[in-house]
């Protein structure tokens, strides 16, 4: 193992798995609990990276991530309202914000396609003052991601909560309940995209940077990393379900770690995660299928 | 407590497929009433239902509950005080939450006092397991598994147990012992009465079961084509006997009943 994996690689591996175990988080919300595939994510973690690049850059690194978790919330309404209010199927909904949102990260950066954020004071930099030795940002990341998992466990339990499980879990039985969908669908997907423009917002302070097309394919890497967790640690209670999440977003980061020593271009990455996801979510029904077909060839 | 004057309902109007699914009806519940309904295929049970839940606006007429006049009322709104159990018993649970999380959504929501943070207590996890060891289906055990994981019957005495854990107004039970097996169906049909008569819940309930619908309650309505054709109650009831009740529904909506499971089920 070590022979593979140098401690630096190790802790930038956990760093980045913590930093976007909040977008695998985010799906944990719209897809695996609302049911929706919010394909706005790509466009609302970039959203949340110019906002908090911006806002870092004018001086407040702290500020920086509720500015960004503020972006993401306006952008997972904006989404919401179309489902909801106007009636727009929620992949359309989710490509069509995801496309405005283009326009918007650019307007945020100045109309350029990248910033640096280099000698700004950082989340990082000031831990660095602070804390010192080799841990700190991995520190950092680490207690932001525990706090975010902690109030989600006791989110998911409140009455809102519930009822946002509920929407996902079965339609007919909300129709009989109190619980009106357009409502619970729109908190749902505020608090999910909160978090992937966290995610950003993180994102930008750690790598210094931001780029236009930072965002592109996060939808899947989150999606390979929930259903990782979500194969690995199984279902259960909510608090086993988001360790799982953010488990699988490590392993992931792992996986891509390996994948960089073993020379494999980082080009190629996407790829493998495409191929992750479209594995593991036919995987269930290509099993049902085979147990069908042995069941025919015995009678 | 229930007060519906003159209610009617026609499904896509001016057109091939119209359906005059409610025409002109009119209802008045005391407080406590247990009220049977059987009828023909069709005859408008479940619309009368779903136009007391909301589930659609009425085109003419009015529905007070409890002095409050609910006619345009959303269905969210309306139903933290309406119970409704469908024939489908996966219809009124969410199967990947467990037993504790939809006793507790059933709790939270039903309760005009919680706010959107609220979540249960210890103390009232622990009411959660009295209430479910009163079913003596081994459900107080089995708290924290997923409802996906019970039988048909379990989860509707569990829809039952969530419907009735804050007393609702009314209780609207469509033909909910219908997709049960006969031995389930038994127990949760005297669950349904013992819950009913302990909280003195005012309650409507769809069966086609003529010997029950004469059996339990303390009214049966029979209805057919949209209309409510035959309400008897007091001591009439008491002497009806099943033929009675299909001379009278022959009479009344002047052709035979013709709904085949409340025929074989006689």
């Amino acid at each position: 193992m070590t022979s593979i994996f140098s401690l630096s690689i190790v802790q930038s591996a956990l760093e980045l798995g913590f930093i976007y175990s909040l977008v695998a988080l985010a799906l944990f919300i719209s897809f695996s609990i609302l049911n929706i595939a919010d394909l706005s994510t790509d466009g609302c973690f970039t959203l949340g990276c110019a906002v908090g690049a911006m806002v870092t850059m004018a001086g407040h690194p702290v500020l920086a991530l509720f500015a960004a978790m503020l972006a993401g919330i306006c952008s997972g309404y904006v989404t919401a309202f179309l489902q909801t209010k106007m009636g727009v199927e929620s992949i359309l909904a989710g490509i069509i914000v995801n496309t405005g949102l283009y326009t918007i990260n650019i307007a945020v950066m100045g109309f350029a396609s990248n910033v640096n954020l280099f000698g700004c004071d950082t989340l990082f930099s000031m831990a660095k003052e602070s804390i010192g030795g080799e841990w700190y940002k991995l520190l950092i990341v680490a207690i932001i991601v525990v706090v975010i998992g902690l109030i989600l466990a006791y989110f998911l339990n409140t009455r809102l909560g519930l009822s946002i499980r509920a929407t996902g879990d079965n339609a007919d039985m909300v129709r009989a309940s109190s619980i009106n969908p357009g409502f619970t669908i729109t908190v749902g997907l505020c608090v999910s995209n909160s978090l992937t423009a966290l995610s950003g917002g993180i994102l930008a302070q750690y790598q210094k940077s931001c780029d236009i097309n930072l965002g592109t394919g996060m939808v899947t890497i989150a999606l390979a990393s929930l259903i990782i967790g979500e194969t690995l640690i199984g279902k259960g209670s909510v608090i086993r379900r988001l360790l799982g999440v953010v488990i699988g977003s490590c392993l992931y980061r792992f996986i891509v770690a390996l994948a960089l020593r073993l020379n494999i271009p980082a080009e190629c990455l996407k790829l493998v995660s495409a191929i992750i996801v479209a594995v593991a979510i036919a995987f269930p029904y290509l099993q049902k299928k085979a147990a069908a077909l042995k069941q025919r060839r015995c009678s | 407590m229930l007060e519906i004057s003159h209610i009617s309902k026609t499904f896509n109007p001016d057109t091939v497929n119209e359906k005059k699914a409610l025409t002109d009806v009119s209802l008045t519940l005391a407080s406590g009433d247990f009220v049977t309904i059987v009828g023909s295929n069709g005859a408008g049970k479940s619309t009368l239902f779903n136009a007391i839940t909301g589930s659609f606006i009425v085109d003419q007429g009015k529905i007070i509950l409890d002095h409050e006049d609910i006619t345009y009322q959303k269905e969210y709104i309306r139903s933290h005080f309406i119970g409704h159990l469908f024939q489908d018993p996966l219809k009124g649970t969410a199967p990947h939450m467990t037993i504790e999380e939809n006793l507790a959504l059933a709790y939270l929501r039903a309760g005009r006092n919680y706010k959107f943070f609220s979540t249960v207590s210890q103390a009232e996890k622990k009411t959660f397991r009295e209430k479910l060891a009163l079913l003596e289906m081994g459900l107080e055990d089995r708290m924290k598994q997923p409802v996906g994981l019970l039988s048909g019957g379990q989860r509707q005495v569990l829809t039952l147990l969530m419907a009735t854990m804050v007393t609702p107004k009314i209780l609207l039970l469509d033909e909910h012992t219908a997709a049960l097996d006969p031995e389930t169906a038994e127990k949760v049909l005297s669950l349904t009465k013992s819950i009913i008569e302990e909280n003195q819940i005012t309650c409507l309930m769809v069966t086609h079961n003529m010997k029950q619908a004469l059996e339990l309650g303390n009214r049966t309505l029979m209805m057919d084509a949209g209309n409510i054709v035959l309400d008897v109650s007091g001591e009439e009831r008491t002497h009806m006997t099943i033929d009675g009740l299909l001379e009278q529904f022959r009479i009344q909506a002047g052709k035979r009943l013709d709904n085949d499971r409340i025929l074989l089920s006689v």
